[in-house]
């Protein structure tokens, strides 16, 4: 199945062109939208085979030795060679080829995109299957799968850039899929313009790459830099382009400081939502990181500062999710706070960890989102958790799938976030960083609170929607659902208050999936005191070939410490539930109490920290006006002083050499005219007509001329 | 003895005689026999020197010389004769057509 690895991204390519054309077709030809099971039997089943082939590839590659396990294929040569002098002086032979790569770290990857893919597409046949941009919705999602998977399939930087920007588009098109909304048109524009900042160090980080390796091929970049030493003292190159390539990472990761977009993309359809946003696109920072391990790894300073970004973007979005009572809000901060997690792993040197969290979080945090949009969907388009309540008894395998999630998601013993959740805090703490395991463990504490909040806010208490308005305002949607209605009837519907409902079966089918993804995907990665070996870690050990070795700070100070920082970490996991449900359960505060009893904090935690507003009056205002004065310096000076000016002097020019031709040259031809005419006055006396006078004159010159002869020749 | 320096100052008479007839009377035809008289000074020139340098070329020239003053005459009076159609003018000095 290894040499079928260029069909893996080919396939959904190939689904989006065909629904993009069809559509297309449609739409322009026609003047019908395309037929709706054809669409998504179209990018179901292109995704479907998709992840098949990726079962079968990774499955060939898993019967390999351990040593390797690494399958290279190349389409075909992207840039001939080319001399490139280096920053050494010398000269290296500088080529690109489109190669995917597939070694377990782009497996864990595909594996990821194409099964939580694959859910997610079935999903949004039932969640989509209102909307009249159906088809569109498809073609997009196939593309973005097409995008991700060239990503983390491709053996070298340029590869991976053009995947890169290939899901930063997708991204961008889905936010704003919406686009009749202008909220929804603003989210996209912000995540791509965001995007762009680090896209531009991601850049950067690329071309000193090759400048500095001649290469751009990650095995023959890591194997060079394997040889480098590792810049414990001193801010080398290696630093210089770790940095850029993180920043890259805060951008698409959605990290302190350009976390801002993520939150804002939850305009887009949840299903989007769940696949870009929460599962596989935004992890794809972390993929590079993880992938660059080699390089980061040399760069102590970098690690560090990944490892404070990460623990920092962790506890700030972790507040922020507090009391957002938007339930998708609540989800995308939570994700860009988990986010901050595989970061913080990454930056303590524990790889395999942050992957395996990219790896676990993909499960539940789909399925929280998934079942959120259930939630939404279910509501009639509500997005506010002040609005719910009590949806338990009206959504029963919503409410027990999202419970799986938020457990997971809580870090409780047995479920996948535990185990890798557990293992970046364990390896936090174990190589020394205990400011850092300090802060992702209060992190912890207050995940298990908000996400418990949500839960007791949606699924428990009253229902708060039956003594809500008229919910007249909620069809502002475009995309309907409401048709599902009549599949579940029963339920009270176009009676004044309409009665949530529970999802369509190819919406609950996922969720389930994914629940028992979210139960049973940690125990590849169990910690070595319960099997002998991290299978996780073992198998990803050829991806970490050439990472420097790490000095340990008493990481072995036995199993027991371990387990009772486990037992910590559990504890304070169960402390953040039952704070949650003594305040929102217990004592049944509703999200309008929370702003009278907190005041000060709860402003400062919903707004946000203010930090889109201090963004607006810091960059936003400051880059209009720098745009306002250019605009200003281009009308006045160049195109005032510059093309105005020069005309002018042009102008004056000619004006000058036309009065100098006018007067001065034309002035002599006259004059010439003029004086010939004057003298012709004169001079025509002479011609009396008198033939005796001419004869005179003959007569004259004769004896003169004879005269003047004789006299010279004497 | 006639010398030819007696034939050159018979010459120079005539010749002189011819200009200043041409030059100053203004009856057309005198003028015309004026140019005459200057031919007829040439012509006794040539002949002097023929004969001092014993060369025959000389007198042969005069020849041509009387017949080309002929043919002159002729045209010189037909001239003459259709001016005075037209204008009813003999003076030289009346004639003054191709002025400015």
């Amino acid at each position: 199945m290894l040499k079928y690895l260029w069909l893996i991204p080919l396939l959904p390519l190939a689904g989006s062109a065909l629904i993009g054309l069809i559509g297309l077709y449609r739409v322009r030809v026609i003047g019908r939208k395309p037929n709706k099971t054809l669409v998504h039997t179209i990018a179901v089943g292109a995704v479907a085979i998709a992840c098949l082939l990726s079962l079968g590839a990774i499955h060939d590659l898993m019967s390999l030795p351990q040593d390797e396990r690494v399958y290279e294929t190349v389409s075909f040569t992207w840039i001939p060679a080319t001399p490139l002098k280096l920053t050494n002086g010398a000269w290296a032979t500088f080529k690109v080829d489109w190669a995917y790569r597939l070694d377990p770290l782009s497996a864990v990857m595909i594996f990821v995109v194409t099964f939580v893919g694959f859910l997610i597409h079935v999903y949004s046949i039932g969640y989509m299957y209102e909307d009249s941009g159906y088809w569109r919705f498809f073609a997009y999602l196939n593309l973005f799968m097409f995008a991700m998977l060239t990503l983390v399939l491709g053996n070298n930087f340029l590869i991976l850039f053009v995947g890169w920007e290939g899901v930063g588009l997708c991204s961008y098109l889905l936010i704003g899929f919406y686009f009749e909304k202008k909220s929804a048109g603003d989210a996209g524009k912000k995540a791509f313009i965001v995007n762009r900042i680090g896209d531009t160090g991601f850049v950067i980080a690329m071309m000193l790459i090759a400048v500095t390796f001649g290469t751009l091929n990650f095995e023959e970049v890591f194997r060079a830099a394997g040889a480098w030493p590792t810049e414990t003292m001193t801010w080398g190159l290696l630093t210089g382009i770790t940095l850029f390539l993180f920043l890259g990472a805060t951008g698409k990761s959605a990290q302190i400081p350009l976390y801002v977009w993520l939150p804002d993309a939850m305009e887009g359809p949840t299903p989007v939502s769940a696949l870009i946003h929460a599962a596989t696109m935004v992890t794809a920072g972390v993929y590079m990181v993880v992938r660059c391990n080699a390089l980061f790894s040399r760069a102590p300073h970098t690690m560090a500062i990944v490892a404070g970004i990460g623990v920092a973007t962790a506890i700030f979005a972790a507040t922020i999710g507090f009391f957002q009572r938007d339930i998708k809000r609540v989800l995308a901060y939570s994700t860009v706070s988990q986010l901050g997690y595989m970061f913080t792993a990454c930056g303590v040197g524990t790889f395999a960890a942050g992957l395996f969290h990219v790896y676990t979080h993909a499960f539940f945090k789909a399925l929280l989102f998934l079942g959120s949009g259930s939630v939404i969907m279910g509501m009639h388009h509500e997005q506010d958790m002040a609005k719910m309540g009590g949806l338990r008894k009206y959504m029963p395998w919503t409410y027990a799938t999202m419970l799986i999630g938020t457990l997971a998601i809580a870090g409780i013993p047995g479920l996948a976030g535990f185990f890798s959740k557990d293992e970046i805090l364990w390896r936090a703490y174990g190589g020394g960083h205990k400011i850092i395991w300090f802060v992702a463990f209060l992190t912890a504490g207050c995940t298990a609170f908000y996400m418990f909040r949500l839960i007791f806010l949606t699924f428990f208490g009253q229902p708060r929607f039956l003594d809500a308005a008229e919910p007249a305002e909620e069809s502002h949607h475009s995309h309907g659902g409401h048709g599902q209605d009549t599949v579940h009837g029963g339920v009270g519907h176009g009676h004044g208050v309409r009665l949530p409902h529970e999802s369509p079966k190819s919406m609950i089918i996922p969720l389930v999936v994914l629940a028992v993804g979210s139960i049973v995907a940690g125990y590849v990665g169990m910690p070595s005191y319960i099997t002998h070996t991290n299978l996780w870690e073992h198998f990803l050990d050829p991806v970490f070939r050439y990472q420097a070795p790490v000095s340990d700070h008493g990481g072995h100070d036995a199993a027991s410490t371990e387990i009772l920082m486990t037992a910590l970490s559990v504890l304070i996991a169960g402390a953040g539930i039952f704070l949650a449900y003594w305040i929102y359960n217990r004592r049944k505060t509703q999200p309008a109490d929370e702003q009278r009893s907190l005041g000060v904090v709860y402003q400062c935690f919903f707004n946000k920290y203010y930090v889109d507003q201090i963004y607006d009056a810091l960059i936003i205002h400051r880059t209009k006006d720098l745009g306002t004065g250019l605009w200003a310096f281009d009308r006045n000076v160049i195109d005032g002083l510059g093309v105005n000016g020069s005309g002018w002097v042009t102008r004056s020019l000619g004006r000058l050499s036309g009065v100098f031709d006018k007067y001065i040259v034309d002035g002599a031809v006259n004059l010439l005219a003029w004086m010939a005419d004057r003298f012709s006055y004169i001079f025509r006396r002479i011609q009396t007509g008198l033939v005796q006078s001419y004869a005179m004159v003959i007569m004259v010159g004769v004896i003169a001329f004879f005269s003047l002869y004789m006299y010279l020749s004497k | 003895m006639i010398t030819t320096s007696h034939y050159l100052i018979l010459s120079t008479i005539i010749l002189t005689i011819g200009i200043v007839g041409v030059l100053t009377r203004r009856n057309v035809l005198i003028v015309l026999m004026s140019i005459e008289l200057i031919f007829n000074a040439v012509n006794i020139n040539l002949v002097a020197f023929s004969k001092q340098l014993q060369n025959t070329i000389g007198q042969v020239f005069v020849v041509f010389v009387i017949t080309v003053a002929a043919a002159e005459a002729a045209v010189g009076l037909g001239i003459v004769i259709a001016l005075f159609r037209n204008k009813e003018k003999i003076n030289l000095d009346e004639i003054d057509l191709l002025k400015w």
